[in-house]
């Protein structure tokens, strides 16, 4: 019998298994994927958002603005990259520009600190590259750019490494209500909880319909992008927002904390899990992007993605106890930058409706993370000198060691596919795409997990990479 | 009259072979594409190259090739013969890892060291 | 203190190393990042290497072998499973290796990293993101060098030598290669490959055609193909459907520059390469480049010749110093992409003058005028021109001495 069980380990699902895993609490998480962090969490704008945009006395405003800093600590304890830029919101006509004001008023109703209304000239200032007829801009210098699959992966391992237990390819089948709590029908097995979180993103929807009745419908929504070579990464300084208009809320084109150039999203509702990308809408997110930032050069594109909102029925996130089933639902935008405020006021509504929470005698909150290319001449001298593994460079696009993906392999939550060793240690997310490192990275998975690489996937199940020869 | 693009270098000349003429070759630069012109319509040869098993090596395949051209119409055939083949290292570049293949009269070399 | 530094011990490095090395340097280094020395031409196992150097058709590896060969003769020192991290503006070079993390320095240093290939997203193909779309590279070393085999079905985007090398070697192993489609409305690699690769074995080549959608969750399941416009857009009407598991790429290669732009090298945006001057130089004295890092070869014979010179002028450099002195600057004219070299020493102390080049479109019969101004110096005469065949001309130092720009031009005759 488990206490708790979370379904879904997304960033929501890792933040709140990451703050549970400090009580004595038996605690399982259930995952459909082959990994943590494969849905809405690895592909968006990877941006903590300030707290100005969501309607004032909402959750999301309240969750966002209380979240920049829990994120800001989080990312310092836990060796996530993280990097607090500032964003801008650009105005292009005394309309936008009215807009930038209302902006800035709910801003300060919401109590995002610093907010600012910049002249063109004083935009200009800190931002070259924008185009010449913005008017004014909104700053906001609490926004941050994070790295949001790793945050995830960091907070499920620690929660792991607290005694959390990980099922993944574990996809809910069924949930019936027992006199004490639930029973739960996972990846073909069963599970009684006192307790059940639905985290589970596009299909919390789904999720809630099998043990109560429908109140509300996930309307998926999915964002496409394009993501640039780190030669266009000081194209901005700031995270680069427009106004919303008729055509859509408007692009953002914004450093990643790694150094690229990420730009999109658009809008379009779409089926729960298609993340394809289609020419018409790349070619709507270039044309407004280029409106803010008119050099933009999409000949240094690397990779286009899309990635799904969980937008529902409801004007705000679904966060709601109903006899012991809690509802963590709807985590549209800003989701991501407001996890840990979320995973706290989880917390306590579980509090509140009668479960204990006591903290365990010993528990631990960071994780360290070797990062080579980040260590001066003399620390990669000295770790090179304890691991040779760490001498032999495996991804040339980023300078990523075999050491570091060894020690990946070897952490507690285990990454079996090329992609989960990409979400890890970065290796593959480069120009090349893993062109070069692909094959390398395939031999050291087959050889650590002990298989051969026809077995290795590159993502999920199935997706197989290479065939024996003879076959 | 043949039209055909000559294979025998990056040149890539355009030849007309005419059949009617004992398959005299115009439109080549060289004496190799004379032949290539001639030998194309008469019997086409193809060099192939392909790997082999190897074993106790730093990789697990040889790459090799035949000597000489081989009939066209042969090459799969080729490839099914060389699958068989299993060397053991050491192994050095222009060794003979398959006599006459096919009774081709070729030989099939390893292409390096391992 | 190293002479010599070169950096990668693909052909260009060895070739390189071994030329300085004929030139009287005797404390040259290798830094290779692989296992092996040998660099691509270890995957490429099909033959047609080595006709203008060794007038011999030879595959990749054995091509790499008589290199190695010649190096492994002299006292070139060979760092092998050795990576460049960081090179400074002032030679010094930081290394990674399992046996430590080091800086050395060097009196002179040749860049031969090569190049990458441009993937997926540097051609923005829409669709799903499922595993079976490689890039052609990686595809062969996959099957040359691990006998693993990338699919069974398999389309090719591009036409390039690789895609149209793959396409043949896939089919010889029992796949179905479906199509090569080439979003140009000429092939990008050369004609002996169309001849040999495609059409050997019936496998249709769609020009001006390109991939507009992939299918699939897991594994590539199936892809759209249309026709494109004068202008590369899909023409709505002429989809056509491919069932496949496979898909490669062979879409053009970049030159692997990372560590040049990080000492502060000047580049040259047309050739995504350093500019050089006749003697290779780059714009750091000392500091010399060659092969498919400064710009993307056909034949590897042509990496060599370059990368020989390279390493001559690396020696020159460290037992005579800098030419020094005033420059001439090549430019391109009508319908020629760029040129290298971009620039030459007006005291060069060579007698003639390699100019590489390739064209913009598809020439018939033609002439290629090098030109100062109103002045045409020289006209050399083709039968045939194309992008995808790189052009070489030879000109006498002592004709461009007297001008300050030379303009390389193309027309047809």
């Amino acid at each position: 019998m488990y206490d708790v069980a979370i379904i879904g380990c997304g960033v929501i699902g890792s933040s709140i298994a990451y703050r549970l895993s400090r009580f004595n609490l038996k605690t399982v998480v259930l995952e459909k994927e082959n990994d943590v962090a494969m849905g809405a969490t690895r592909a968006n704008s990877a941006i903590i958002h300030a707290g100005y945009d969501p309607a004032e006395g909402t959750l999301m405003a309240k969750l966002n603005v209380r979240s920049v800093e829990l994120t800001k600590d989080l990312c310092q304890k836990l060796s996530v990259p993280y990097a607090q830029i500032g964003s801008l919101v650009l105005a292009f006509s005394d309309e936008e520009s009215a807009h930038v004001q209302r902006l800035y008023e709910r801003g300060i109703a919401n109590g995002v600190p610093g907010l600012k209304v910049l002249t063109y000239a004083e935009t200009k200032a800190i931002e070259p590259n924008i185009a010449d007829n913005v008017t004014c801009a909104l700053y906001a210098p609490t926004a941050a750019v994070i790295n949001p699959w790793e945050y995830a992966l960091a907070l499920a391992e620690v929660a792991v490494v607290n005694g959390v237990e990980l099922r993944l390819e574990a996809a809910v089948e069924a949930i019936s209500k027992t006199d004490n709590g639930y029973v739960i029908t996972a990846g073909g097995k069963t599970i009684e909880t006192k307790y059940i979180i639905n985290a589970a993103g596009t299909e919390a929807g789904m999720i809630h319909d099998m043990a109560l009745p429908h109140t509300f419908d996930i309307l998926p929504n999915k964002g496409e992008y394009y993501l640039l070579d780190k030669s266009e990464g000081t194209r901005t300084n700031h995270v680069v927002f427009q106004c919303p208009s008729k055509v859509g809320k408007g692009v953002l084109v914004s450093p990643t904390v790694h150094g690229n150039l990420i730009v999109g999203p658009n809008a379009v509702d779409c089926e729960a899990g298609d993340t394809s990308t289609s020419a018409e809408d790349l070619a709507f997110v270039r044309s407004m992007a280029v409106k803010s930032i008119p050099s933009i050069d999409f000949r240094q594109n690397i990779r286009n993605f899309a990635g799904v909102r969980p937008n529902s029925t409801v004007d705000d996130f679904i966060i709601k106890a109903h006899d012991g089933f809690f509802d963590v639902a709807g985590i549209k935008s800003p989701g991501l930058a407001s996890a840990a405020g979320i995973a706290e006021y989880v917390e306590n509504l579980m509090q509140d409706n009668g479960v204990v929470l006591a903290e365990k005698a010993e528990y631990t909150d960071t994780r360290e993370q070797p990062r080579f290319k980040e260590m001066t001449h003399e620390e990669r001298a000295a770790i090179v000198a304890e691991n040779p593994l760490f001498g032999r460079v495996i991804c040339r696009c980023e300078t990523i060691t075999e050491g570091e993906i060894i020690d990946a392999i070897h952490r507690p939550i285990i990454p079996r596919t090329v992609d989960a060793i990409k979400r890890r240690c970065c290796a593959g997310m480069g120009r090349c795409q893993g062109g070069f490192c692909g094959p390398r990275v395939v031999e050291i998975l087959a050889r650590e997990l002990g298989c051969s690489r026809q077995d290795i996937d590159k993502d999920k199940t199935g997706s197989y990479i290479v065939r024996k020869r003879e076959d | 009259m043949t039209e055909l693009t000559c294979i025998c270098c990056p040149m890539g000349c355009r030849l007309t072979v005419d059949e009617d003429n004992d398959y005299a070759v115009t439109g080549n630069t060289c004496k190799r594409g004379a032949v290539y012109g001639r030998n194309e319509l008469m019997n086409p040869t193809r060099v192939l190259t392909t790997t082999v098993v190897i074993e106790g090596a730093a990789h697990g395949r040889m790459p090799v090739r035949t000597e000489q051209a081989i009939p066209k119409a042969k090459l799969f055939e080729a490839v099914e013969e060389l699958k068989k083949v299993r060397l053991t290292s050491p192994v050095h570049c222009g060794d003979v890892v398959l006599a006459d293949i096919l009774g081709t009269g070729v030989n099939v070399i390893a292409t390096r060291d391992l | 203190m190293y002479d010599l530094a070169v950096i990668g011990g693909g052909p260009a490095g060895l070739a390189a190393a071994y030329s300085a090395y004929e030139k009287g340097l005797r404390n040259i280094v290798i830094l290779e990042r692989d296992k092996e020395l040998g660099g691509i031409l270890n995957q490429c196992i099909h033959n047609g290497f080595g006709l203008h150097r060794f007038k011999e058709e030879l595959s990749g590896p054995e091509y790499a072998h008589r290199y190695i060969e010649m190096v492994q003769d002299t006292s070139v020192e060979v760092k092998l499973d050795t990576m460049v991290i960081e090179i400074t503006p002032d030679k010094k070079i930081f290394i990674n290796s399992p046996s430590g993390y080091e800086c050395i320095e060097a009196k002179s240093i040749v860049l031969s990293m090569g190049c990458r290939e441009r993937t997926r997203g540097a051609i923005s193909i829409p669709g799903t993101r499922p595993s079976g779309v490689f890039t052609a590279g990686a595809a062969q070393r996959y099957l040359n060098m691990e006998g693993l085999m990338a699919g069974k079905r398999v389309v090719i985007l591009g036409s390039g030598d690789i895609g149209l090398i793959m396409a043949r070697r896939m089919t010889l192993e029992g796949a179905k290669v479906l199509a090569c489609v080439e979003v140009m409305p000429y092939s990008g690699g050369l004609t002996r490959n169309i001849v040999q690769c495609l059409n050997d074995f019936d496998i249709p080549l769609y020009l001006s055609h390109t991939v507009t959608d992939i299918r699939g969750d897991k594994r590539l399941e199936g892809l759209t193909v249309m026709k494109v416009d004068e202008n590369r857009r899909p023409i709505p009407g002429t989809e056509m459907e491919f069932d496949c598991d496979t898909l490669l790429l062979s879409v053009g290669l970049i030159p692997e520059n990372e560590l040049t732009r990080g000492a502060g090298i000047e580049m040259d945006p047309r050739t995504n390469g350093a500019y050089v001057f006749e003697n290779m130089e780059t714009s750091i004295e000392g500091v010399f480049a060659c092969g498919n890092v400064v710009h993307v070869h056909d034949l590897v014979d042509f990496v060599s010749d370059e990368s020989a010179r390279a390493g001559a002028a690396a020696a020159e450099y460290v037992q005579n110093g800098a030419v020094k002195g005033d420059v001439i600057r090549l430019q391109n004219g009508a319908d020629v992409g760029y040129t290298v070299p971009q620039k030459i020493h007006r005291d060069t102390k060579a007698d003639k003058i390699d100019i590489f080049f390739r064209v913009r479109s598809v020439f018939g019969k033609s002439q290629v005028i090098v030109s100062a101004g109103d002045t045409e110096i020289q006209v050399f005469k083709r039968p045939y021109m194309a992008p995808g065949e790189m052009q070489h001309i030879v000109i006498a130092a002592d004709k461009l001495k007297g001008y300050d720009t030379i303009t390389v031009t193309a027309k047809e005759a």
